[in-house]
């Protein structure tokens, strides 16, 4: 597959070529030296702007999340304009707020052995090495100033009675390192961000654009100088300028229609970027998280997840015996199957996500699983409350039990829950170097957004530590070197004119077609697709076979499209139809990005490259590559560029947890 | 099921507004509110008709994004949940529910369901924050909290900023939310510096928005999704007196 030519005779879907391979790619900006040196070598060598100068320098950020919301606030408090964006109605609301579990840090207050090192090195592991070390490196180092930064601001972490900091496991690890705040920690932590944002807003720093929605970059003379914007109130184009733009717009795991991302959340502002130059880095690297709520009905339009420190005191089982519909407490324990403690013994139900999720669809696919449809498996409190009691079951889980209980009806406390994998995160994202700078000069990409840290999977309670590591120490500081050299030379209004056009036009296509299918229509179709053939497990002939049915319905869609009103008024449906246009040219990528790596890592499973007893095997000889894909035009051949990862500290081995 | 569903449409925040009517059949108990709000939007759609505007985002009742009052309660008729969180299984066949935006001067209609909350940021721009800029802070375990005012604090920072609270209040005080932060921060050994100059701020940005005074009919907790405590309001009011009155 990645010769170009071999390629050329065995496409199925179009007589063109899927993709072609470009030059290899370096990051230019990676330091050198020993690793724990390299983050201070990296601040030591990067440029300052003086404090007088920073008043003159401007920076747009699009979203408000963890990430977004935490550079806007920093970069506010160093002195710089900022004009941020999110599409929600408050910047409090951003998905971030729905992590439930947990934030790592390497602290080691459990003396239970853990430090930078381990985190590192945990972190690359868990990605299945496919990310790259002096990242990661910088990861764990930075994720101590977090918790200090965060308990500063009056975020309420969970405390034990001595009044000190709690902290939990959590899958992939076998230390204690993930700070909570009881199953609300994403919320908490994004109100500190948030609420440090608002103090930036008031004291004039950052001018905060709620319910704008970026819908194009703006590039001139080879940099990233704004964005368009739409007001999604009145329905006006605007156009913002600055110096530096940082996208902070998270993952793309709606293209899967059902996931545990917020209604709202779409790929729009890194795919536009992508289309303007952005390289594009391992779209197929998507995290099914593996405790959800099972699917029940087609009416559904969105999955919850029950956070993964349930797998702390939960046992996970099926029925041993096919079909076995019996209620679960009536089946004994001799005819259970605890698959996870049984085939991995040492971590047991603590496995990494990916290998928990395939573990659910393997014993569901064999006909053991249970609830409707069968696609669903137990996790089970009952040795739990009677080993510690139910109300210390409670006090740890109580808000999850409540929220299973309201949304299925059913009392976890007295009958096992039912969960069953579901998208979750998206690792992949825009490529950027060691600085979090895209391949377009002068546009920065931070969050889920970006691609960087977390390789091929990413371990729990590790978003929330990589959105605040991006956001309130890793951009403010390597921003400033390119910001030094500002003011770059002038926007040419070309470009802007052409910008602005460009997506005015496409909101008069989206309104003057006037099919019969709305576009929620189209996106849970998108989404089938994409579950089917490119979710848990891809094979090649599926993966083909996705490529033909979503190019024929993306040109469905183009011919069949219903946007009811105007531009010019809240218009919600206009709003999603250009998100769902932008996954429909992401989900072919994602297709041809999880064809060609002919290899398992992490959450991309490859049925054909697996080893005798079903654990993914990686080809480190040919694919221990970042895979950056370069766009060239809707239905023309993306290109590959390969930026090789070398693991100096890490040794490369695969993966058990046996 | 089948239901009929009377929804407020309003065009823009200089329209008047009204109540439209709308049947709706193959509602399921297991889809939410919401879910059951899409099918009829997708219903609109296919007869070319304008959708109902409504707010939304997680989905799973914790982003504060949702606000209909349903049959005049802000949320609806469960205990401690959001729009988003509320199922169909606690309607039944043939009954008719209206579905109205939240109700307060300080929350303009945008458009049908759709209201304009930023008062609410106003209100923690002017104080409802800890000022420490990134990188000040001293090591994390330096400072014990007793685990009793860690867990209050919590209870307090579950807000969820939805203004379920102002929408049911006859004054359409945001006493509740604004209560909420104030105690938050001022049970934490951070929040201890600006206490006081916080509350004060915090409560005339409150009045400067519109919102009305409290005359403790404890409505707000009553449909509070997140069940903030009412002590908070009496907490704030301490605080206050304390600030006018040192």
């Amino acid at each position: 597959m990645a010769d170009s030519k071999s390629t050329a005779d065995t496409v199925e879907p179009d007589e063109n070529l899927l993709f072609t391979v470009g030059d290899p790619l370096q990051d230019a900006k990676a330091p050198e030296g020993p690793i724990e040196k390299r983050w201070e070598e990296r601040r030591f060598k990067g440029k300052i702007v003086n404090p007088a100068n920073k008043r003159k320098r401007s920076v747009i950020v699009v979203g408000t999340g963890l990430a977004g919301g935490s550079a806007s606030a920093t970069l506010g408090e160093a002195g710089y304009q900022v004009t941020a964006f999110c599409y929600q109605d408050s910047p409090r609301r951003a998905h971030s707020v729905a992590a439930q579990g947990g934030i790592n840090a390497a602290k080691n207050y459990r003396n239970d052995g853990d430090s930078v090192q381990r985190l590192f090195y945990d972190t690359v592991k868990g990605g299945d090495y496919r990310s790259r070390e002096s990242n990661v490196h910088r990861l764990a180092e930075v994720s101590v100033q977090i918790i200090d930064q965060c308990v500063a601001q009056g975020v309420p972490f969970a405390r034990d009675y001595g009044g000190l900091l709690d902290t939990r496991s959590f899958g992939g690890v076998q230390v204690s390192r993930t700070f909570y705040a009881r199953g609300q920690t994403g919320q908490q932590l994004l109100i500190g961000a948030y609420q440090a944002l608002e103090r930036q807003i008031a004291a004039g720093t950052v001018k905060m654009n709620t319910r704008h929605e970026m819908l194009e970059v703006i590039v001139s003379g080879g940099r990233a100088r704004g964005v368009v914007v739409r007001d999604m109130i009145t329905g006006e184009i605007e156009t913002h300028l600055a110096d530096a733009v940082v996208l902070a717009s998270g993952g793309y795991g709606n293209v899967y229609f059902l996931s545990t991302n917020a209604m709202g959340c779409n790929v729009t502002a890194t795919w536009r970027a992508h289309r303007k130059g952005a390289l594009f880095a391992n779209p197929c690297y998507t995290q099914i998280h593996p405790t959800c709520i099972p699917v029940s009905g087609d009416h559904q339009s969105k999955l919850t997840l029950m956070s993964e420190s349930l797998r702390n005191d939960g046992r996970v089982w099926v029925p041993k015996a096919k079909g076995d519909d019996r209620s679960p407490e009536t089946i004994p324990e001799d005819e259970r199957d605890y698959y996870l403690e049984r085939i991995y013994p040492s971590f047991g139900n603590l496995v990494p996500r990916d290998i928990a999720s395939r573990a659910a669809k393997n014993v569901c696919d064999e006909g053991r699983g249970v609830g409707p449809g069968g696609r669903g498996v137990y996790l089970d409190f009952s040795d739990a409350i009677q080993r510690l009691g139910r109300d210390a079951v409670e006090a740890k889980y109580g808000n999850l039990f409540e929220m299973y209980d309201r949304i299925t009806g059913e009392d976890p406390y007295t009958k096992p829950m039912r969960i069953y994998p579901a998208v979750h995160y998206t690792m992949g994202g825009l490529w950027v170097d060691y600085d979090l700078q895209s391949s377009i000069p002068g546009l920065f990409v931070i969050g889920e957004a970006n691609f960087s840290d977390h390789g091929a999977n990413r371990l729990g309670a590790s978003a929330l530590m990589q959105g605040l590591a991006d956001g309130y120490f890793v951009l403010p500081n390597t921003i400033g070197s390119y910001l030094a050299e500002a003011p770059y030379e002038g926007t040419d209004p070309k470009d802007v004119d052409e910008a602005v056009t460009a997506v005015k036009e496409r909101i008069s296509t989206f309104l003057s077609i006037n099919g019969d299918r709305s576009p929620d229509s189209f996106h849970r179709e998108l989404g089938h697709i994409m579950w089917e053939y490119c979710g848990m497990e891809r094979t090649d002939e599926g993966l083909r076979k996705a490529i033909s049915e979503i190019r024929s319905l993306r040109d469905e869609f183009w011919k069949r499209l219903k946007v009811t009103g105007a531009s010019e008024e809240l218009n919600q449906t206009l709003e999603k139809a250009g998100r769902v246009a932008d996954f429909f040219e992401l989900a072919e990528l994602m297709c041809i990005d999880a064809l060609h790596r002919e290899e398992s890592c992490g959450g991309h499973f490859r049925a054909e490259h697996q080893t005798e007893d079903g654990e993914a095997l990686r080809d480190d000889e040919n694919f221990a590559y970042v895979g950056a894909w370069e766009f060239t035009g809707t239905g023309t051949q993306p290109v590959l560029h390969k930026e090789a990862l070398d693991y100096e500290y890490v040794h490369m081995t695969q993966r058990s947890y046996k | 099921m089948k239901l009929t569903i009377r929804v407020w449409r309003q065009k823009n925040e200089a329209d008047k507004g009204r109540l439209a009517e709308y049947p709706i059949d193959g509602i399921e108990p297991d889809m939410s509110f919401l879910e059951m709000m899409d099918l009829l939007n997708e219903e609109l759609i296919g007869k070319g008709e304008d959708p109902v505007a409504f707010d939304h985002d997680c989905r799973e009742g914790i982003c504060g994004m949702c606000s209909m009052a349903i049959d005049g309660v802000p949320h609806g008729p469960e205990k401690a949940t959001t729009t988003c969180q509320l199922y169909m299984r606690h309607f039944k066949d043939g009954d008719t529910i209206t579905v109205e935006p939240w109700r307060a001067a300080a929350f303009p209609v945008v458009k049908d369901l759709v209201v304009d909350r930023s008062a609410f940021d106003r209100i923690i721009q002017s104080g409802g924050y800890v000022s420490a800029p990134t990188g000040s802070a001293p090591e994390a375990g330096s400072t014990p909290i007793p685990h009793e005012d860690a867990s209050k604090a919590f209870d307090a920072a579950t807000c969820i900023g939805c203004g379920a609270c102002v929408a049911a209040c006859p004054n359409a005080s945001a006493m509740l939310f604004t209560a909420a932060k104030v105690t938050h921060l001022g049970l934490m050994p951070q929040g201890q510096p600006e206490r006081y100059q916080r509350v004060t701020a915090m409560v005339e940005q409150m009045d400067a928005e519109g919102f009305g005074g409290c005359t403790n009919t404890g409505v707000c907790h009553t449909v509070c999704p997140k069940g903030i405590p009412l002590e908070t309001i009496g907490r704030m009011n301490g605080d206050i007196l304390k600030a006018l009155r040192p």
